[in-house]
């Protein structure tokens, strides 16, 4: 070995990597989406997709579901993480933790736990199957709204709300003025964090017995039904949606959301 | 005074939310009844369950495995594939990031099945090999240990290799002995997210497994759609296991972090 070995070679096989497993599984998604059984080209799927109200109601659904789940987790973790960043408790990080723990446990489980417990409060699941998909999913996400939140609000530079105090604003107006604008990375880390999957995890549904489907379960009975085609179709679908949400995000926020820097 | 009442209120109801059914699960995985709710009456039958079918260990082990080799793999990976990338030029490095994004911000659903249509469908490997299932847990976290890497390479003193180059280091262990220790926090942080995503993860694993292999995220979904409530209730005590092994690593790594932290309060 000599001094001009450079050690920009070592990206050559994860950047190898990135282009087998990543890159050109999307470009067969692609191929498939706008072929037919035969291999010709075609335009039937995105059209079948775009003409079926069936789909279409589908993407409309999985789109109510994601947003209504995403206002609870909001709701609920705002406050938290507003609380917890300003305040004061001796030993924070220990709070902190215990509200985010449960994102370690297999969220199969912990929705597990949820069905029996809201089987036991309901009877029978399958009277409110909106109500409980919202319910099971702002359960499983949650802890990944808390996180980001936490971590911009923890953040946020004190002597602005002191100046805001001096200057005469009351609390309502500093929070309005001051902490809700500064917080907006956080918010829009966390709405990443639990709208795609809410538009997709569709055991959650399966598990709350609720058998409308979302994006991500029309990509399952594609599958199984070895209809390659439209199910590549589905997930290219998912995959503009996904990049239009990801203009807004990076990466590093997302290792932050799982925490990352807890562990 | 009534402002810290209202915030108390606030935070015991999220956790009451967050934490009520797994404390109530846990209760009645020392029950001997399949009904949340029922009369209670102690039993260990779960537990003994658990550990005695043999199908529950081999499914609880598999996971463990793949959780531990594919994180071990996508931890070098992604670790070698950081440092690499951090010394190319500016647009490889721009390409880099941008295609690592996409696993990290796709859909597992989408990840899962395009990973199966290529490697199974176009390339017709076998999900039996278990190839096509350790290619998608690496697929689905080596991009997260990169990104957990990277920070640590961006503050680190890049003198300190040069220096040990003119000293009359190899790179290579230059490259051991000085950047790895100064990224070494990044690289135990990505392992431990490579693990914890691999045991999340139901979508990669039920797109690209072997149909006689079961990881606990497909197991528990199958079991919950089956009827033999033996099974079912088995897995509350899996839950309940799961959950104090998660509530002992969240105490000891504060332990070790207040450590580090005092550590570091006495040098100062």
């Amino acid at each position: 070995m000599n001094k001009n070995f450079s050690r920009k070679y070592l990206g050559i096989p994860y950047i190898l990597f990135l282009m087998i497993f990543v890159v050109m599984p999307l470009l067969v998604i692609l191929y498939y989406a706008f072929t037919d059984g035969t291999g010709q080209f075609t335009l039937s799927n995105i059209a079948r997709f775009f003409t079926d109200p069936n789909t279409l109601g589908t993407l409309f659904y999985s789109f109510s579901l994601a947003f209504v789940t995403t206002c609870v987790c909001l709701l609920i973790a705002y406050p938290v993480a507003y609380i917890l960043a300003r305040s004061t408790f001796k030993s924070k990080r220990v709070i902190v933790l215990i509200f985010v723990m449960p994102m370690w446990i297999n969220f199969t489980l912990r929705v597990t736990a949820l069905k029996e417990i809201l089987t036991m409060v309901e009877g029978n699941l399958a009277f409110h199957p909106f109500l409980n998909s919202v319910i099971g999913m702002s359960y499983d996400f949650l802890p990944f709204m808390i996180l980001p939140l936490y971590t911009t609000l923890s953040k946020l530079d004190k002597s602005l709300l002191e100046a805001a105090a001096d200057l005469g604003a009351d609390d309502l107006r500093t929070f309005w003025k001051i902490t809700f604008p500064l917080s907006m990375p956080g918010i829009v880390s966390g709405i990443s964090m639990v709208f795609l999957p809410a538009m997709t995890n569709y055991v959650v549904l399966d598990m709350v017995y609720n058998s409308t489907y979302i994006m991500g379960s029309l990509i399952g009975s594609y599958f199984s039904a070895y209809d390659w085609h439209n199910g590549s179709m589905i997930a290219l679908i998912l995959l503009i949606i996904i990049c239009l949400f990801s203009i807004f995000t990076n990466g590093q926020e997302e290792v932050d959301a799982r925490g990352g820097s807890l562990l | 005074m009534k402002n810290r009442a209202v915030k108390c209120i606030i935070l015991f109801l999220a956790l009451t939310f967050i934490y009520a059914p797994i404390l109530i699960l846990a209760l009645y995985s020392f029950a001997d009844s399949a009904t949340i709710g029922s009369a209670f009456h102690f039993s260990l039958q779960n537990y003994v369950t658990l550990f005695t079918t043999p199908e529950l260990m081999d499914m609880i082990w598999g996971t463990l495995s793949l959780a531990v080799f594919s994180a071990i793999i996508a931890t070098i990976l992604g670790t070698i594939g950081a440092i690499g990338v951090f010394y190319s030029k500016k647009r490889a490095q721009m390409v880099a990031n941008v295609v690592n994004q996409i696993p990290v911000v796709n859909a597992d659903v989408v990840t899962g099945f395009s990973i199966c249509i290529l490697l199974v469908v176009v390339f017709g490997v076998s999900k039996d090999t278990f190839f096509p299932l350790i290619a998608g847990h690496v697929t689905l976290s080596a991009p997260f240990v990169y990104l957990a890497v990277l920070p640590k390479l961006k503050q680190m003193d890049s003198s300190l290799y040069e220096a040990a180059l003119d000293l009359g280091a190899s790179p290579a262990y230059a490259l051991r002995k000085v950047i790895l220790p100064q990224i070494m926090s990044g690289v135990i942080s990505g392992f431990a997210l490579a693990i914890t995503l691999s045991l999340d993860d139901y979508f990669i694993a039920t797109y690209t497994k072997p149909a006689t292999f079961d990881t606990i995220s497909t197991y528990v979904v199958n079991a919950t759609k089956g009827s033999q409530t033996e099974i079912k209730t088995a897995l509350w005590a899996l839950s309940t296991i799961i959950f104090v092994l998660v509530l002992i690593f969240a105490v000891l790594m504060n332990v070790v972090s207040n450590k580090r932290s005092d550590d570091r309060k006495a040098g100062a």
